[in-house]
C-alpha cells in the first residue's frame, strides 16, 4: 500500500535517559556509542555505569559505521498497521566493529540475500523533524 | 549450598479453571476459582496458607488475594515481577526457600493471565505503553528495537532462532517434532484448548510465515484462565490428601546482559544454559533420568534450544534428538505432556507445574507417562531467562 501521507505513523524511540543521548547525536548524523573512558571498553544499549570496570566516566565515541550480521528476523505480518506497507522487512543484529551489537531495520536486501557474517553499514534517515534513524545496508 | 533446597518442600495441591478464547470473568475471579481448587486438591484451607507467591501483572497482588480468601496472617508475600514466563517455575524455587526457612508453612501461588481477552502481546506499543512495561524490556523495546519494527516476542525470539538455524542448519522438520507432539498430547487432555484440532506435518509447513523463522504453528496460543499451585513442608506433606511431589532441584538464571535481547556474544547461551546443571546436582538426577520435561514452549525454536540448555541432547543436536517420536508418549522422553502453550493454554508456565505434579501422582489418565519417577519444568521469559525445577514423587 503506497503512503498517502507524509505523516510518518511509525513508533519512535521513547528517549529515555540516556537513549536521547544517542538520538541526538543520530540527528546530527553521527553514530556514537559510550566507550568507558578508564577502561576503553565500547558499551550499547548505554548505561551510566561500565560493566567491566565499574567505572562512570565515558564518553560518546564515534563509531565507524561498519559491521558483520550476526542474526536478522523477516516481519511478513505486520504487527502495528505503521508497518503494513513496510513488509517483509527484515530487522538484523549486527556486530559493530567497535566491538557492540546494534538492532536496525535493513534496506535494500532481499530476505533471500541475508548471511550471517554479511557487511553491512549505517546510514541515517530524517524521518521526522525531530527524529533520525540509523537504518542498514549493504556495504561493499 | 547446592543441595540447601533439595527436598525441603512439596507440592500438595493444583487446580485450574477452564481454558478458553473470550470470558466474562476476570483474572481474579480465575486466580481465585484455581486457587480455591488447588487448596481443595491439598486438602487445606484458606486460612491455612501463609506465604503467597504471585507474578506480578500475571496475577493478582499478593495482598488481594490475601484478601479475597480471607487468610487472615499473611507472613511471606511475593509479587514476582522477574523473568515474564519464567516467573511461575521460579515461584517453586522463591516458595521452597520460604518454607525451608521457616518463613512460611504453606504457600500459595497462583497465575491467572487473560492473553487472549486481556492485554494481547501484540498490542505491545499501540494499546500498551511500552515505557510502562514493568522490567527491564520494555524500555528497550521503545528505545532501540521498536522504531525498526521489532517488537514482540516473535521478533527478538525470532533473533536467536535464526542464529540457531543458521549456525547448525536446523531443518524445519525440527521444530514442526515439537509443535506436533505437542498436539498429539493436548487430543489426550479434555482441559487442552486445541484438542481434537489436527495438525500435520503438511499443515505445519503450509502455515503461514508471522515472522521469519517463525510460522504459525511455531508460535503458542493466546487464552483466558488460570492456574494454582500450593506447596508446604516435606514434613507437613506426609499428612496430605494426594501423593507429595518433592522440589527436588530448582534454579533460576539470567543472560547477560539482561536488558538487551540483541547484544549477547552468545545469543543461545540463555538463562536456562546455567540454571540447569544447578538443579541437576541439587536434585541428584541426570538429564537421561528424567521421565518426562514439560519445557517452556512460548515457540518451538525456543523448545529446542532449551533441551540443549538442559543437557539431554548436545548443542546443535536437539534436531535430531527430537526425530521420531523421542519427545511423544511413549518415546524416551516426552515433552509437554499436556499440550503446553503451543496447544493446551498460555498460563505463563504455570500449568506446565500443574502438569508435572499430576503426571507424577499418576492421575494423567490416557496421557500417562508410565511409571513416572521424575520430571523436569522449565521457565523461560522476557529476554531469555530462565528457569528450572526437578520435580519427583
Amino acid at each position: 500500500m503506497a503512503k498517502t501521507t507524509d505523516k510518518y505513523e511509525r513508533p519512535l524511540p521513547a528517549r529515555m535517559g540516556l537513549a536521547a543521548e544517542f538520538y541526538k547525536y543520530t540527528k546530527l548524523h553521527e553514530l556514537r556509542f559510550q566507550r568507558c573512558t578508564d577502561c576503553g571498553v565500547w558499551r550499547h544499549l548505554p548505561r551510566p555505569m561500565c560493566g567491566e570496570c565499574g567505572s562512570f566516566n565515558y564518553e560518546w565515541a564515534r563509531s565507524s559505521g561498519k559491521g558483520k550480521v550476526y542474526s536478522w528476523i523477516t516481519v511478513v505480518q505486520p504487527m502495528l498497521p505503521a508497518f503494513n506497507d513496510a513488509v517483509p522487512y527484515t530487522v538484523p543484529l549486527v556486530d559493530m566493529d567497535e566491538g557492540v551489537r546494534m538492532v536496525a531495520i535493513i534496506q535494500g536486501v532481499e530476505p533471500e540475500a541475508m548471511k550471517l557474517g554479511m557487511p553491512v553499514e549505517v546510514f541515517f534517515d530524517d524521518v521526522t523533524d525531530e527524529i533520525t534513524l540509523p537504518k542498514f545496508r549493504a556495504a561493499g | 549450598m547446592t543441595d540447601s533446597l533439595k527436598d525441603k518442600a512439596c507440592i500438595v495441591g493444583v487446580g485450574e479453571t477452564r481454558y478458553t478464547r473470550g470470558t466474562n470473568t476476570t483474572t481474579l475471579q480465575d486466580a481465585l476459582e484455581a486457587s480455591s481448587k488447588a487448596l481443595a486438591d491439598a486438602g487445606l484451607k484458606p486460612h491455612d496458607i501463609d506465604g503467597i507467591v504471585s507474578s506480578a501483572g500475571l496475577a493478582p497482588a499478593p495482598e488481594t488475594l490475601a484478601a479475597n480468601l480471607g487468610i487472615r496472617e499473611l507472613k511471606f508475600a511475593v509479587g514476582n515481577t522477574v523473568g515474564g514466563g519464567a516467573a511461575a517455575c521460579a515461584g517453586l524455587q522463591i516458595a521452597a526457600l520460604a518454607i525451608a526457612a521457616g518463613l512460611a508453612n504453606n504457600v500459595l501461588m497462583p497465575v491467572g493471565w487473560h492473553s487472549y481477552s486481556g492485554m494481547r502481546v501484540r498490542k505491545l506499543g499501540s494499546e500498551v505503553d511500552l515505557t510502562t512495561v514493568p522490567g527491564p524490556i520494555g524500555a528497550t523495546i521503545a528505545d532501540f528495537y521498536m522504531p525498526h519494527g521489532a517488537f514482540v516476542p516473535a521478533h527478538f525470539y525470532g533473533w536467536m532462532a535464526t542464529r540457531y538455524v543458521q549456525q547448525y542448519g536446523i531443518k524445519p522438520e525440527a521444530p514442526a517434532a515439537i509443535a506436533l507432539a505437542a498436539r498429539r498430547h493436548a487430543h489426550l487432555n479434555p482441559l487442552a484448548f486445541m484438542r481434537g484440532r489436527p495438525l500435520t506435518l503438511e499443515d505445519y509447513l503450509n502455515s503461514r510465515v508471522i515472522s521469519y523463522p517463525f510460522r504459525l504453528n511455531d508460535c503458542c496460543l493466546e487464552t483466558d484462565g488460570a492456574c494454582a499451585v500450593v506447596m508446604t513442608s516435606a514434613e507437613r506433606a506426609r499428612d496430605a490428601r494426594k501423593p507429595p511431589v518433592y522440589i527436588s532441584g530448582c534454579a533460576e538464571g539470567h543472560p547477560y546482559p539482561d536488558d538487551d535481547f540483541g547484544a549477547r556474544p552468545d545469543l543461545t547461551h540463555i538463562g536456562l544454559t546455567d540454571a540447569a546443571p544447578k538443579a541437576f546436582q541439587m536434585a541428584g538426577v541426570t538429564p537421561a533420568e528424567l521421565d518426562f520435561a514439560e519445557v517452556y514452549d512460548c515457540f518451538t525454536y525456543v523448545v529446542l534450544i532449551e533441551l540443549e540448555a538442559l543437557g539431554v541432547c548436545k548443542r546443535g543436536e536437539a534436531g535430531d534428538f527430537v526425530r521420531n517420536g523421542r519427545i511423544e508418549l511413549g518415546g524416551d522422553l516426552p515433552l509437554l505432556t499436556h499440550g503446553g502453550l503451543l496447544s493446551e493454554a498460555h498460563l505463563a508456565g504455570a500449568s506446565h507445574i500443574v502438569e508435572a505434579t499430576r503426571q507424577l501422582r499418576r492421575e494423567c489418565g490416557e496421557r500417562q507417562v508410565a511409571d513416572a519417577e521424575v520430571g523436569v519444568v522449565t521457565g523461560w521469559g522476557d529476554f531469555g531467562d530462565g528457569s528450572i525445577a526437578i520435580l519427583r514423587r
